[in-house]
């Protein structure tokens, strides 16, 4: 004889909650931020240095303003606060991308496939946490820098211009980094790819003008996208809000934020097709 | 018939003193050996100086265009800054190496031999200071195609040689010290950190006289100033004179004895804990 088995029918349990593409990107945006906050000593840097260089540079080369190409500034720390911004962009975007890179090595992006989350969710979510972050470094350089003699011709339609030009700089880096992330999975890679962009910067106007440059460096400096978008920056700040300077300022990281994001995109479907 | 092989009698090996020099040269041998067996380690420290004087001689180009400077070529002025920050990061990098040792133990190994606690300094010390002239020459090589030009011959360039030394040593010092203080990688942050800002903290970018500000106020009192200006005396056009060495040389010998003595002090409380 069997014992009767209970029955009884169970209770109705509520089918797990599914998140949208919209909430799960803005998790994951959340968890790039959080992670960004909670490791200060890999943000500091890109804080601090740039400051560094722009008050020795305005120390060093205050004299140097009224050199011929010289564009008319009140002082030199005017004509390097876009310099500073696009150099505080390219360390911290260096390390939102680090962040995948660990990811990878340490199996959490594996683990992020295996969900049923999007896909392009994973790798948006780290570039909005880049861009917000890259928001929040050129906000932090201006009023950092105000105190010392900084006036900024644009007023408050030259920080917002500022401001949106670092946030799309900040994408176009972050996603270029983030490819270079997907396709190796290394994070020496990605350190190692950072030179890279200290030469870009270097060989550009971000500090000092193309119009004082010669020879080869000239040349480089003018076929340089970051030299016309730093420029356009930096108009925003010595002249005043123009179209010309917001073209330059917006456009210019626009147009490289289109090819970086397609070409991390392209790297994260090779990453998919090897998992 | 068989014959028995009886091992041949060995002179027996003093273990109880290995002489100075000897582990000196071993330690050093170990170092030099390492730039071809761990290049990645070591090339940053050529590379980098290569790209800053280059760079830095190009956008900055112009200021030599400022009356009083005092030389007209751009490349001449930023040359021994980047050959300084090579052999600098040269000295610093011996400071990697031991925190590298120290992390798999294989200092520990090195301390249990009988070798005199000063060979582990005067070792490595030789090891940046041959890895400095490594990286002087390759610099200088590469800036003299760049349009360098010594003005005051090869005894201009020995002053180079003598400042990168110098630098070579102050940064074995400080990083064989704080290597030993920290015993791992944090002191690597602070080795390149402390570095960077004394070098920057000069006349690195533009001379005094061009300087307005907090920068010029530091960089007097600076005594890497004095090490900078001994390095380019032999670039500018300005003449030789005991006044533009000897605050040079002063500092090379102060500093380098003030840290080397905090890397043995250093290392003897490490064999002490």
């Amino acid at each position: 004889m069997t014992s009767p088995v209970a029955t009884a029918p169970l209770a109705p349990t509520r089918a797990p909650a599914q998140t949208s593409a919209i909430g799960q990107t803005w998790a994951l945006s959340v968890r790039s931020i959080q992670s960004l906050l909670r490791q200060p000593s890999l943000v500091i840097p890109s804080l601090i240095f740039p400051l560094f260089f722009a008050a020795l540079g305005t120390s060093s080369f205050s004299r140097a303003t009224g050199l011929p190409g010289f564009p008319a500034v009140d002082s030199y720390l005017d004509f390097a606060l876009a310099g500073a911004i696009v150099q505080g962009i390219l360390f911290g975007s260096t390390t939102g991308a680090t962040a995948l890179a660990t990811d990878i090595e340490n199996g959490f992006f594996d683990r992020l496939l295996a969900s049923p989350s999007t896909r392009t969710g994973i790798i948006v979510g780290r570039m909005a946490g880049g861009m917000a972050y890259g928001a929040f470094q050129t906000l932090f350089f201006v009023l950092v820098l105000l105190p010392f003699g900084l006036s900024i011709k644009g007023g408050i339609g030259g920080v917002i211009g500022l401001v949106v030009s670092g946030t799309i700089l900040a994408l176009a880096i972050g996603a270029l980094m983030s490819s270079m992330a997907l396709l190796t999975g290394s994070t020496e890679a990605v350190q190692g790819a950072f030179p890279l962009l200290f030469i870009a910067l270097f060989f550009s106007s971000a500090f000092f003008p193309r119009e004082t440059m010669s020879g080869i460096y000239g040349t480089l400096a003018d076929f340089n996208p970051v030299s016309h978008l730093v420029e356009g920056m930096r108009d925003l700040v010595i002249e005043g809000v123009s179209a010309s300077a917001l073209t330059r300022a917006i456009l210019i990281p626009a147009a490289l934020a289109v090819v970086s994001i397609a070409l991390s995109l392209r790297a994260l479907r090779h990453r998919l097709g090897a998992s | 018939m068989s014959t028995i092989n009886t091992p041949r009698p060995t002179r027996p090996i003093n273990t109880r003193h290995t002489p100075h020099s000897a582990a000196a040269t071993g330690l050093a041998k170990r170092s030099i050996v390492n730039i071809t067996r761990l290049p990645s380690a070591f090339l940053p420290s050529v590379l980098m100086p290569v790209f800053q004087s280059i760079a830095f001689a190009g956008t900055f180009f112009a200021i030599i265009q400022i009356p009083g400077f005092p030389t007209d070529r751009s490349i001449n002025w930023f040359l021994p800054l980047g050959t300084l920050m090579g052999a600098g990061f040269a000295g610093i990098g011996i400071g990697f190496s031991t925190i590298r040792d120290l992390e798999t133990g294989f200092y520990d190994r090195i301390r249990l031999t009988p070798a005199p606690r000063a060979a582990l300094i005067t070792g490595p010390l030789a090891a940046a200071l041959i890895r400095a002239v490594l990286v002087t020459t390759i610099v200088t090589i590469v800036g003299l195609m760049f349009g360098a030009r010594p003005t005051h011959g090869p005894g201009g360039v020995l002053l180079l040689y003598t400042a990168a030394a110098g630098i070579a040593a102050a940064g074995t010092g400080w990083g064989l010290g704080l290597a030993f203080q920290f015993r791992d990688m944090r002191a690597a942050a602070i080795m390149q950190l402390t570095f960077f800002l004394l070098i920057f903290l000069t006349d690195a970018q533009a001379p005094l006289f061009i300087m307005e500000g907090w920068l010029a106020s530091v960089a007097r009192i600076n005594p890497f100033t004095n090490i900078i200006r001994l390095a380019r005396i032999g670039f500018l056009d300005a003449p030789i004179t005991w006044n533009n060495i000897w605050g040079g040389g002063v500092a090379i010998v102060a500093i380098s004895a003030l840290t080397l003595t905090f890397a043995r002090r250093s290392l003897d409380r490490l064999s002490d804990s």
